[in-house]
């Protein structure tokens, strides 16, 4: 890795570093008394491994010039395989967190272990963890082959790459410890936050950067996803996280929005991190890599431009469908609903353009599980987003608020869409990463499909129908016109559901763990084959056309 | 034409993230600007209180545990919910809520009024283990709660926090932070007067542990469920007073 970094970028990052543990000592001074101390010491500690790390490659050969006619991999590479560990850490602690609700004591008497402070383990987990470095991975990827440019230099997507890693080990670590905003998916405090917005920031200047110097006169596709990712989730991560903290040495901060208009604020962002971090970033992955493994051109590039901007445009205005009768005033909650459903259109015009890419290579969807991921999500999809605009109709929300129908609901996105486009863009990449034929072992790939597939489905119908049952069960009158359940009652018809639910769960958990051994396999194998001399041309990603210099 | 028009868009980078942006701007601008200013927003509540320092501090530990994970504290405008919790919430009841803490899911019951409807020595002794009285129960024990003794010494800075955010305390709020929180579980000492003389005699002081002497995470957390729907009394009067 650092034998990839020219002398000066090596320099810069011992700078940079030094800047960093400086920061961690700081804050580990300043927060003595308080558990943003301990994050300091965290931070301090991370800083001082970098600088370990670049001193003892300090001295390495200089890349060759002829790096530069070659993409720059090493951050997709490294990104790939961070993917895959939080995918692991993240859904071992989903299960755990689905078995809490069916068997309560399935834990210790201590505050980390709690239901509360492990589950946005979970969800920051997959979400951030999992999605995150896959979609910063893949984003490198795809930009450079579609703007037929290396990306600008080696040092500033490495950055990117860790310190964004360093946010996520914050956001987990600290929600152990009780360190959380309760805003839902923006649970990391003050420091954290002003953190990943430098880290943010250089990720759009690297992608600007990038595009500046491509070899294509059009922005593909893919990219304006990539792109109104990084944007919109700056814009909503800086509005949504403003906050006042109670000192400088204290991790706690207040939010300076309060009641409705933070309520309004929370679930713009909430529903925009489904919109922007979940959905457009993750079809960026889909326009690229869904193509290209099927050996087919999108079906449709006008109705690639319909739905971005419909998706852009839409989705902004959706949040308030998550406040339907509650004390937001009514005419915001009927703009969302109307919004919501109206996203219908640009949602279905994406996934009929993904499958209809597909006529003509249904035979390699048969064949290659790998594609067939791709296909499903894409399908999944087409579901999610329909039963998403369902929901939002104020008087269905009226049954499904509130109940485990939304958690269903997410799930079919999450597990659905946003992991299996995520694992057959994985399994598309390592083998073209590096330089392999094929992965490891193409017959776990379809193990973990079918891991995956099940898995899902379990975990979805299982919270549909507790869902609906809890929903009907809190509304139900009796004949003399009083409530017919107690919610207690309601609670104890949720067990053999979650008792779904968490095996759910563990099958898409296996699946998981299973594609990460493939995966290592594949990676360990490439590297005892790179010491052989007969080392085959290299395939794949097709012929770079860079010049040096460039 | 328009797909004309986008063709060439899409060959300049800095355009195409300028329109990114303003598409993605005018919702939010639409939706949450006005509710700063209009102001049927909120309603009017001239009697409501701020938070007691161990009712805030309580708050923190009901924020830390992600209790509102599980509990909203929202009742709908629904007939079922206002039945089974109480009058449907207003806008105002939680305009000193820095965050809101409305929630989105009912894995457990809602608690937006659930103060002073379970006695404190059940909320002890349901946290210890809700088990013991909800044989059903599939809530998380807090056994730990009623053994960590509550930090007192920072709260002058979170009531400067939260009034730097609007909610109106007071310099001698402030000032007395920490010797209200220990009053306000310290009934019949001279620390338990200041309480009710700073945040008015409704006030609920008790030992909500039942250990006068020993300021415990379990108190804040008690004190703060105990409140919980009573800063206010406007949601139970009818809707044209309210309004007003």
């Amino acid at each position: 890795m650092i034998a990839q970094l020219t002398t000066s970028e090596r320099q810069t990052a011992l700078v940079l570093l030094t800047v960093l543990a400086m920061v961690g000592l700081t804050m580990a001074a300043a927060g003595r008394d308080d558990l943003l101390g301990v994050h300091g010491g965290l931070v301090m500690i991370a800083a001082l491994a970098g600088i370990f790390g670049v001193i003892s490659g300090y001295y390495a050969p200089e890349p060759a010039e002829e790096r530069f006619n070659d993409y720059y991999d090493e951050p997709s590479k490294i990104g790939i395989i961070l993917a895959m560990g939080w995918a692991a850490v993240g859904m071992f602690f989903g299960v755990w967190v689905a078995a809490l609700l069916a068997w309560p004591d399935l834990t210790f008497d201590a505050g980390w272990s709690s239901f509360g402070r492990i589950r946005p383990v979970h969800t920051s987990g997959v979400i951030f963890g999992f999605g995150g470095n896959a979609l910063i991975a893949t984003s490198f990827y795809v930009l450079q082959r579609t703007s037929r440019a290396r990306l600008p230099d080696q040092l500033s997507p490495l950055f990117v790459l860790f310190g964004y890693n360093l946010f996520c080990v914050l956001a987990a670590t600290g929600y152990l410890m009780g360190i959380t905003q309760s805003k839902e998916y923006a649970e990391p405090e003050w420091y954290a936050d002003i953190w990943l917005v430098i880290v943010w920031v250089t990720y759009f200047v690297v992608y600007m950067r990038t595009l500046a110097r491509r070899k294509e006169p059009h922005i593909y596709v893919a990219n304006w996803y990539y792109l109104a990712f990084i944007l919109v989730v700056a814009i909503l991560h800086i509005v949504n996280n403003i906050a006042v903290p109670i000192s400088l040495g204290a991790a706690k901060s207040y939010s300076i929005f309060s009641g409705v208009q933070d309520a309004m604020t929370q679930w713009w962002y909430g529903h925009n991190a489904v919109a922007f971090f979940l959905t457009a970033g993750f079809l960026g992955m889909m326009y690229y890599y869904l193509p290209k493994r099927a050996g087919r051109p999108i079906f449709s590039y006008r109705l690639s431009i319909l739905s971005f901007w419909g998706i852009t445009f839409f989705y902004m205005w959706a949040g308030s469908h998550h406040l339907h009768y509650t004390a937001l005033p009514q005419w915001v909650q009927s703009l969302g609903m109307t919004f919501s459903v109206m996203l219908l259109v640009p949602s279905w015009s994406s996934a009929a353009n993904a499958l209809l890419t597909l006529n003509g290579a249904w035979h390699k969807v048969r064949d290659d599980a790998t594609l067939r991921f791709m296909m499903v999500a894409a399908v999944f999809y087409g579901l999610t987003t329909f039963e998403g605009s369902f929901m939002a109709i104020r008087t269905v929300n009226s049954l499904s608020h509130y109940t485990d129908w939304t958690v269903g609901h997410v799930h079919a996105g999450a597990l659905g869409w946003v992991a299996m486009i995520t694992f057959g863009s994985i399994y598309a990449s390592v083998p073209w990463l590096w330089k392999r034929e094929t992965m490891y072992s193409p017959k776990l790939v379809e193990a973990h499909f079918w891991l995956a597939v099940s898995g899902t489905v379990v975990y979805v119908l299982a919270m549909w129908n507790s869902g609906i049952i809890q929903g009907l069960m809190w509304r139900t009158y009796n004949e003399s016109g009083t409530l017919a359940y107690s919610f207690i009652e309601s609670m104890v018809a949720m067990h053999p559901y979650y008792v779904a639910r968490t095996l759910g769960g563990l099958l898409f958990l296996i699946g998981t763990l299973i594609g990460c051994y493939n995966i290592w396999m594949t990676i360990r194998t490439a590297s005892l084959a790179a010491q052989q001399p007969e080392l085959e041309p290299l395939t794949g990603s097709g012929a770079p056309v860079l010049q040096p210099g460039e | 034409m328009l797909f004309g028009l986008h063709y060439r868009l899409e060959r300049k980078a800095t355009w195409f993230v300028l329109a990114i942006i303003a598409a993605a701007s005018v919702g939010g601008i639409v939706e949450i600007a006005p509710l700063f200013t209009i102001h049927q927003t909120v309603e009017d509540a001239p009697q409501m209180r701020v938070y007691t320092p161990l009712e805030a501090a309580g708050r923190n530990i009901y924020i830390r545990e992600g209790c509102y994970a599980c509990h909203s504290q929202m009742i709908r405008t629904l007939r079922d919910e206002v039945e089974r919790y109480g009058p449907y919430s207003l806008a105002v009841e939680s305009k000193y809520d820095h965050p809101m803490l409305w929630g989105s899911k009912r894995t457990g019951p809602d608690l937006a009024r659930v103060g002073e409807k379970y006695s404190d020595e059940w909320h002890v002794a349901h946290l210890i283990n809700p088990r013991h009285l909800v044989p059903e129960s599939v809530m998380p024990a807090y056994a730990w709660l009623n053994r960590t003794g509550l930090r007192t010494d920072d709260l002058g800075n979170h009531l400067r926090a939260l009034r730097a955010v609007g909610v109106p305390y007071t310099d001698e709020m402030i000032a007395n932070a920490a010797s209200d929180a220990y009053g306000q579980a310290a009934p019949d000492t001279p620390f338990a007067e200041g309480v009710t003389k700073r945040y008015g005699e409704a006030t609920t002081v008790r030992a909500f542990d039942g250990r006068p002497g020993e300021l415990t995470e379990m108190d804040a957390l008690v004190a703060y469920l105990q409140i919980l729907g009573r800063l206010t009394d406007v949601a139970s009067k009818p809707v044209a007073a309210a309004g007003r």
